[in-house]
């Protein structure tokens, strides 16, 4: 007879000392470990739960601006400084020190509204355009000791610049007004002027990529596209109504996305514009600025129903709204160069600071929290499409008039459905085309 | 885990041209390679050789391992040793290169995905997502199989020399053949004059709890023999058990259900459990079944003291219950002999299985929640495949017919049969027990009234009614247990902690049912519903393939007639396709028919549709 019996000796699971850690041995083997899914679940679920819980995204608000916030500029090379311009005539662009939350820097830059501002991709000095139809370039540092505040340049123009955006890699940057300019940094002169139909331009953008390339949006709600090499603009795409901004992603060179007035905004790839990627609905009025993140995953968008939602680029429905008591139309949007952040300006005066994900913990994790953090996320990302979580995780307390405005829009668009249907019906089988959403807002594209 | 070496990788052309201008210092790690020879066999082509020859060698799961996508991770390091495995200072050669071997059917106990399916046929961005999560599933199970390797303890085993019946070996020869701590196992408990006792071991199977007919209710750490509290209730006891932990004990009364902590002290009496005969505590679900004399199976949850479903089973007084520690369903026997499964979602039987002919004595089912295990009044022991169809696997006549039945973490079988408790053992431990010859078999001085096998420990419980006794079974037991599932040495303090996350990751009771995996898989049905309500609210299919339209051509080839016949020619490759897919549909659909008629045609083939 051999036998042999399970016996073990307890001092390869008891620890030694107290000051020892406890032991722990592991064995993975599925039958000690029934109701993996169940369990998985419930933990997907607490997550989520706790995930709203902790969903506090407002980290500060930075007061200072005598009018409402009508630009924002990051630094290229710092992330706690960050630029604003207001409407008033005086002090009316600040820098800001973001990790003290304290303005080290005023300057009383133009004669009314600060239209633009823009930061070299050197960091050292920024340019500001404004209503007295100058761009002022300033040094990024503060005079010394005795010293005025004086611009180091200034380029007088004919006419009102409304926006100006610097190249990423060259001394060149990029004014919009009645006509795109493009100036070279030592000149007084524009090295060229681009225009297309007379219309007044709201916004210039760089490509961040094919640093050559711009992109523009005028009042007669096209957005233009310009290749800096040679003096006519590329092609342009009419939309249904006028753009207010766009911004390119800072990851796929060919895609940006427009902020729009009917309420939407459209991804576009430069390639294709006669049907815009995807369209992202959410807002309940016009969309006046947008962001990209430096992921290129996501934008953030700031609009005039005073909240900002972050979108998936490839989703049309947002993530996350942001809203506040106290924030009024929000007029411009940054997300910051470590994509932990997001700033927006705002009517009544204010700068906040947000996190890019609300219930976001921040400061050093242990290894541990990180560990924790990664797990559930990955829970919450596998059970995300049943019912119960999928309704935790989207709910947002949204403010009445926000809310009662999609409700309104929800039957609008309801009504529009029932009737372009009902035509479907009573008329003959193919005589009415199906339009689908992404086409039905793209008037024209002229090459 | 490093991959092999890659051939040349290690000696780059370039800092082959700039050793032979200059010659660089030797380090003592380098390969002592007198110089003289260094120009007749150069180092490159030799190592090449070598390195070619060691090939073969690379175990096959390493070709898993290429194809899943999570080795970017960087756990696995991608680049080989710069070295190779081969060599080491002293110049001997590894004769074990590359990373250990894993068993295919170890890598198998650890599969979830059921790679027999195939994938559905998807757009291709899902189709690739798909393909990458089960090549991430598959490379989970081989680590999960690799670590294997650190399970400290091997299981008992008892073998009798050659012709030896195991079965013909008594207690006391297991006793006196093993070691100390092991033969203070076995013990007995004599206490005839509470009369038969029901018994149950906690969790850990650190502690053990029993209860006699008399009123009898004792709780102890066994191991140490230590007693933590002994009381008497002063009635019936009907059954007893242990819930999530060993601090609270649920004694089913001769009327209503009670709770005692483990210092025997009464902290609740359940008065909506009347006349409970038998106990089961869901411990994930936090749940105690019972059943009744009434005929009702009540889901009591313990943590917030809640009756979460009262079923009514409409067959009579209950005896006979055990759960499922699969999927947590409760499986009841009935006069009748069928043996029904519950879940406290459904107010009706999940399933109802005809085992017996007259009443069902005992039922019990194995940790995988594969076989279960029946006796009944026609003296049949049957055992059937839990697994779909529920089929009886075998069965056996027993002289007597078996009143209790137990299963082991290993899948062994016991039986008690009047005062004589069998034991059968299968080949291993994912195969039902072979019925024809026992394992052990054991006499006991009283009739038995429960049997449970301790977790974690070789060793059945038997209350009898004589007391308990203890008896060691060797190979029973799971030998290494999960330290943060059920860890039989943690402290007070490790136990508090896995309270408090065990119930954070409570299972609702509405959780239960037949297949606990089925929550993970996609809801086919109520996805094609909400699909087609989506058609019918905006009027038409936004998914459809759009019909093809040419594309406008330039120089003049664009004529109306020209697009029309580009449009025929594919309308037409489209409706080919369709034919031949359908034609080998059909094809297919013949052979499936042809087949299962045999060799022998039947007369009643004809009525075969």
């Amino acid at each position: 007879m051999k036998v042999k019996m399970l016996s073990r000796n307890p001092d390869n699971y008891v620890r030694e000392t107290k000051l020892d850690l406890q032991r722990v041995p592991r064995n993975y083997d599925p039958t000690l470990h029934p109701f993996e899914v169940p369990r998985e679940y419930v933990r997907a679920l607490n997550a989520t739960k706790l995930e709203r819980v902790f969903a506090k995204p407002f980290l500060a608000s930075l007061d200072g601006h005598r009018d409402g916030v009508n630009c924002l500029a990051k630094h290229p090379k710092s992330l706690a400084t960050v630029l604003s311009g207001a409407c008033d005539g005086e002090a009316s662009v600040r820098i800001w020190n973001l990790t003290k939350r304290k303005c080290i820097r005023t300057i009383q830059a133009h004669e009314g509204f600060v239209r633009g501002i823009c930061a070299r991709f050197c960091g050292t000095s920024f340019f500001t355009v404004g209503d007295d139809k100058t761009v002022k370039q300033w040094k990024m540092d503060g005079p010394g000791y005795g010293e005025e505040d004086e611009p180091l340049h200034t380029i007088l123009g004919k006419t009102v610049y409304t926006g100006i955006d610097h190249h990423w890699k060259e001394p060149v940057f990029a004014t919009c007004g009645q006509q795109v300019d493009i100036w070279d940094e030592q000149r007084t002169n524009p090295i060229c002027s681009m225009t297309w139909g007379f219309d007044s331009i709201s916004s210039v953008k760089f490509n961040p990529i094919e640093t050559f390339l711009l992109g523009s949006c005028a009042s007669d709600r096209n957005i233009v596209l310009y290749d800096m090499r040679q003096a006519t603009p590329l092609k342009k795409v009419i939309l249904d109504m006028r753009t207010n901004t766009i911004c390119w992603n800072p990851m796929e060179a060919f895609i940006f996305t427009a902020a729009n007035e009917d309420y939407n905004l459209y991804t576009f790839d430069m390639r294709a514009l006669d049907t815009p990627v995807m369209v992202h609905m959410d807002h309940v009025s016009a969309v006046l600025d947008v962001d990209y993140s430096p992921t290129g995953k996501e934008f953030v968008s700031a609009s005039f129903d005073k909240s900002i939602r972050i979108f998936p680029v490839d989703k049309s429905r947002s993530r996350e709204v942001y809203h506040t008591k106290r924030m009024q139309h929000v007029i411009c949007v940054k997300w910051t160069s470590d994509s932990k952040y997001i700033m927006c300006g705002s009517d009544e005066m204010n700068i906040r600071l947000w996190k890019a994900n609300a219930s976001e913990k921040l400061g050093v994790l242990t290894s541990r929290e990180k560990a924790a953090t990664d797990y559930n996320q990955k829970l919450k990302e596998k059970f995300q499409h049943h019912p119960h979580i999928k309704r935790i995780s989207r709910h947002r307390h949204l403010p009445k008039s926000i809310y009662s405005q999609i409700q309104e829009q929800r039957i609008m668009k309801e009504a529009r459905r029932r009737k372009e249907l009902n035509r479907i019906k009573h008329s003959k089988p193919g005589s009415v085309q199906i339009v689908s959403e992404k086409k039905k807002h793209i008037v024209a594209v002229v090459k | 885990m490093e991959t092999a070496p890659k051939l040349g990788r290690d000696v780059p052309p370039k800092k082959d041209k700039l050793q032979a201008k200059k010659k660089k210092p030797r380090r003592y790690w380098e390969e002592e390679t007198p110089p003289t020879a260094a120009g007749a066999f150069p180092g490159p082509p030799r190592k090449l050789k070598r390195n070619r020859e060691l090939r073969p060698q690379k175990p096959k799961n390493i070709h898993i391992r290429k194809k899943s996508r999570i080795s970017k991770k960087p756990q696995v390091p991608k680049k080989p040793r710069e070295r190779g495995p081969q060599r080491s200072l002293s110049g001997a050669q590894d004769p074990f290169a590359g990373p250990a071997p894993v068993p295919g059917e170890v890598v198998q106990k650890f599969r979830r995905v059921d790679k027999s399916k195939k994938l559905p046929r998807s757009k291709s961005k899902t189709r690739s997502r798909l393909e990458a999560a089960e090549a991430e599933e598959e490379e989970v199970s081989v680590r999960a199989a690799r670590s294997e390797l650190l399970l400290a303890e091997e299981p008992g085993f008892l073998e009798g020399e050659d012709g030896e019946d195991t079965a013909r070996i008594r207690q006391a020869d297991i006793v006196e053949a093993v070691d100390i701590a092991s033969a203070a196992k076995h013990f007995d408990l004599n206490l005839r004059q509470f009369g038969p006792y029901r018994l149950n071991y906690s969790r850990t199977g650190r502690h053990l709890a029993f209860g006699g007919r008399r009123g009898h209710v004792a709780a102890l750490d066994w191991v140490t023999k230590k007693l933590m509290c002994e009381i008497n209730v002063m009635e019936a006891v009907r059954d007893i058990r242990f819930l999530h932990s060993e601090a609270l004990l649920a004694v089913a009364q001769n009327r209503w259900l009670h709770i005692y902590d483990n210092q025997g002290i009464e902290l609740h009496c359940i008065r909506r459990c009347d006349r409970v005969t038998r106990l089961e505590f869901l411990p994930f679900h936090f749940l105690l079944a019972t059943a009744s004399e009434t005929g009702f199976l009540t889901y009591l949850d313990v943590s917030v003291g809640k009756i979460v479903a009262a079923l009514n089973a409409r067959a009579g007084r209950l005896d006979v219950m055990t759960q499922n520690p699969y999927n947590a369903v409760i499986h009841l026997g009935h006069s009748n002999g069928t043996v029904s499964l519950w879940s406290p979602a459904m107010k009706e039987p999940l399933a109802k299985i005809l085992c017996h002919r007259g009443g069902v004595r005992a039922v019990a089912v194995d940790s995988t929640g594969t076989h279960m295990a029946t006796s009944g009044v026609d003296h049949q022991l049957k055992i059937f495949d839990l697994r779909g169809t529920f089929q009886p696997l075998s069965a056996r006549t027993l002289p007597q017919g078996a009143g209790h039945l137990a299963f082991s973490q290993r899948g062994l079988l016991a039986a008690g049969m009047g005062d004589v408790v069998n034991v059968w053992a299968g080949q291993c431990k994912a195969s039902p027990p072979l019925l024809e010859q026992p394992y052990l078999t054991h006499r006991l001085s009283g009739h038995v009234h429960s049997l449970q096998f301790c977790p974690f420990e070789d060793v059945l419980g038997v209350g009898h009614s004589g007391g308990i006794t203890s008896m060691l079974i060797p190979g029973a037991a799971e030998p290494n247990f999960d330290g943060l599932e059920n860890n039989p040495y943690r402290s007070q303090k490790q136990r508090q902690e896995w309270e408090v996350k065990a119930l954070l990751e409570k299972v609702p009771a509405e959780l239960i049912c037949l297949d606990p995996r089925a929550l993970a898989e996609v809801d086919v049905i109520s996805l094609e519903q909400k699909k087609k309500e989506r058609i019918e609210r905006l009027g038409y299919d936004p998914e459809a393939k759009a019909p093809f339209q040419p594309k406008p051509k330039r120089k003049g080839r664009s004529s109306t007639a020209s697009l029309v016949k580009r449009k025929r020619k594919v309308m037409d490759e489209e409706h080919r396709d369709r034919v031949r897919q359908s034609l080998e549909e059909q094809l297919q659909k013949q052979e499936k028919a042809a087949k299962p008629t045999g060799a022998r045609p039947s007369a009643l083939d004809r009525f075969v549709r």
